[in-house]
């Protein structure tokens, strides 16, 4: 069973937050991280069945740790050796592997995401923007005391309007899927298979491989905790549009083509079972619109195309061993929103998103390396994820079509790397003992 | 501007030499694992050649029937590993006895890691692998030391030949296809 009170609520809940700040620290001074951790243990929420979950909070705490923040906090080199290489090396350090070429690549990232003095982030979700504002005027003047705790930078979000479902700058409705964990007693949607073994995502526990892998060490840091792939992608909505416009005669071809890209209308209506024309009563139906397979209502992508978005990052029941690449996504969208008809106004603005997992490596690492850059993927030859790829103009995406495919080449890129990290995001025993110096009280 | 024109050409045979060690110092393309080991005209292959624990011969001849078995049986059984063709020996060396394990892929390695270890355990596969020296333990949780073993015991080639250069499994079943359905086509034609 679970241990909800130890892990944190991060990868758990998601309750309704229209704005957040990430703040991405260094710890200058060990003994200021130290105390400044220990002062806000109790702030940081928990994990809670979701049946008894407190509704009338307004704003929730999460603080995970970078190799080199553990490190900062005290944990010796021999507990730092037990944790997996891909962590102990960060994300900057994966940027070959994971796609972060190029314009993606690290040297452009922004807010000291890729420095090696980056040591922990705080995110907090909070129920509107002007509980955010009193939640971070609070935690300032909390962290005054602390001045060896430094703020790198940190990150505003807010929900991109209209704020009645979740969307991002494209405006495509974002969290149609997502896993369900055994032993929450939530009762996956349908089409969203069963729920994983907890140990998919939280480390101590038994995943869809079998009884629990060990634990780096000790145990006390890391059971109960999870990794967190941390993205801030920027969305180049202006060129998005203008690719809509070049690719579309109409708005409605122009809508069939964005829906193409993602393999659900931006509504969120899945294409498998609303394939020529948008359905929103079908995308707000959370009994209907995730219940859909490839392998046998869409083999060969009439409705939704091989290298499209979703196809690619939930293959379903095309893919092998699909329960060991789950992941659990969290997050929103900064900057401000660029109102249609108007041209691109250079300010940045996309998502800031976590993905939670069990192991970096299997989950995070292959969806970034197989399924969303691998120019061969479903023996495409030459295409990659239209949204989250890494693309230089250079690659195609085909669109299945009867009775002569249409072929798009020179996809532009749409999106940017402007930073990443990985971090591990422990229970709350954990935080305990980081801020008693990695020892047991 | 697209990168269809670098699409190779099937129907021109390919030799391509490899230097030492197996990786184009150059282009080193980089996998969740350590560097990835060039797609040649034979597409991506290894050999991974190990000794095998002395006595244990008899499993591995055992193991091949199994194998037989289960893909007659199943005949998907192994389609995750992108196979083109295996080819396993064992052979002498100075009173060891080695084993040779030659693969051609439509993927490298690195990519299908945990699906091939997921395959090993559910198809038996780790019963040849467990007896090979050095093989981890507790390889079935321990991705990283089972790659780390593979990797010691690759042999990475140092030329490979293609007849029909970077053809992939797939295209040459769906060739085979057309070419079958045409045929039924001219017949009822007739």
């Amino acid at each position: 069973m679970l241990e909800l009170d130890d892990i944190q609520h991060f990868l758990l809940m998601r309750p309704r937050a229209l704005a957040a700040r990430y703040g991405f620290l260094s710890f200058r001074r060990p003994e200021d991280g130290r105390a400044w951790l220990a002062g806000i243990i109790d702030r940081v929420g928990r994990g809670r069945a979701e049946a008894a979950g407190d509704h009338t909070d307004a704003r929730w705490v999460t603080v995970a740790f970078t190799l080199n923040g553990l490190r900062a906090l005290g944990v010796d080199e021999g507990s730092l050796a037990t944790f997996p290489e891909e962590f102990r090396q960060g994300m900057a350090a994966r940027a070959a592997i994971i796609g972060d070429t190029g314009a993606n690549h690290p040297d452009h990232w922004v807010g000291g995401l890729a420095s090696p003095d980056l040591h922990a982030i705080v995110i907090l979700f909070a129920r509107d923007v002007a509980e955010r504002e009193r939640s971070v005027a609070e935690h300032q003047k909390y962290a005054a005391q602390f001045p060896g705790v430094e703020a790198l930078s940190i990150l505003d979000l807010e929900a991109t309007p209209p704020l009645d479902y979740a969307h991002d700058h494209f405006g495509y409705r974002d969290r149609m899927s997502q896993p369900e964990i055994e032993g929450m007693g939530v009762t996956p949607t349908p089409g969203s298979g069963a729920p994983l073994k907890p140990g998919e995502f939280f480390l101590g526990y038994p995943d869809e491989n079998g009884p629990a892998p060990p634990l780096p060490q000790p145990e006390i840091l890391s059971r109960n905790g999870s990794f967190v792939a941390y993205r801030r992608m920027e969305e180049h909505v202006g060129r998005f549009r203008d690719f809509l416009r070049q690719n579309g005669n109409t708005p409605e071809e122009q809508e069939l083509v964005a829906a193409k890209l993602m393999g659900r209308w931006r509504s969120g209506a899945p294409l498998v079972l609303a394939p020529t024309k948008d359905d929103p009563e079908l995308a707000k139906d959370p009994q209907r619109n995730n219940n859909f397979n490839y392998g046998t209502m869409d083999p060969h992508g009439y409705a939704v195309p091989l290298g499209s978005h979703i196809r690619r990052m939930n293959p379903r029941d095309t893919a092998t061993n699909m329960n060991r690449r789950r992941m659990i996504r969290r997050g929103g969208t900064y900057g401000p929103p660029l109102p249609e008809g108007v041209p691109d106004d250079g300010v940045e603005r996309g998502l800031a998103a976590f993905v939670g997992c069990a192991s970096l490596i299997r989950q995070f690492e292959f969806a970034q390396n197989v399924w969303v850059n691998d120019p061969n993927f479903h023996e495409l030859k030459n295409e990659r994820d239209p949204f989250v790829g890494t693309h230089d103009g250079s690659y195609d995406m085909t669109i299945p079509k009867r009775p002569i495919r249409k072929k798009i080449t020179g996809l532009p890129s749409f999106c940017t790397t402007k930073g990443g990290a990985y971090f591990f995001l422990p229970g709350i025993r954990a935080l305990k003992f980081l801020a008693a110096g990695a020892r047991e009280g | 501007m697209s990168n269809a024109s670098k699409q190779p050409d099937w129907t021109k045979p390919v030799a391509m030499a490899i230097p030492k060690g197996g990786l184009f110092k150059d282009k080193v393309e980089q996998g969740r694992y350590g560097p990835i080991f060039p797609k040649t005209p034979a597409c991506y292959g290894f050999s991974i050649i190990a000794k095998i624990k002395p006595g244990t011969e008899e499993n591995f001849y055992q193991y091949a029937r199994n194998i037989e078995t289960a893909v007659a049986g199943q005949p998907d059984v192994l389609a995750v590993l992108k196979l083109h063709y295996l080819r396993w020996n064992l052979f002498d060396i100075k009173g060891d006895t080695y084993f040779q394990y030659a693969g051609i892929f439509d993927t490298d390695f690195d990519k299908y890691t945990e699906d091939a270890i997921a395959i090993f355990s559910a198809s038996g596969l780790n019963t040849v692998f467990e007896n090979l020296e050095g093989f981890p333990e507790d390889w079935k949780t321990n991705a990283p030391a089972f790659v780390k073993f593979v990797r010691d015991h690759q042999r990475p080639s140092f030329l490979e030949y293609g007849e029909y250069p970077y053809v992939s499994a797939d295209e040459i079943k769906k060739a085979l296809r057309l070419k079958a359905a045409f045929g039924e086509m001219l017949d009822q034609m007739q």
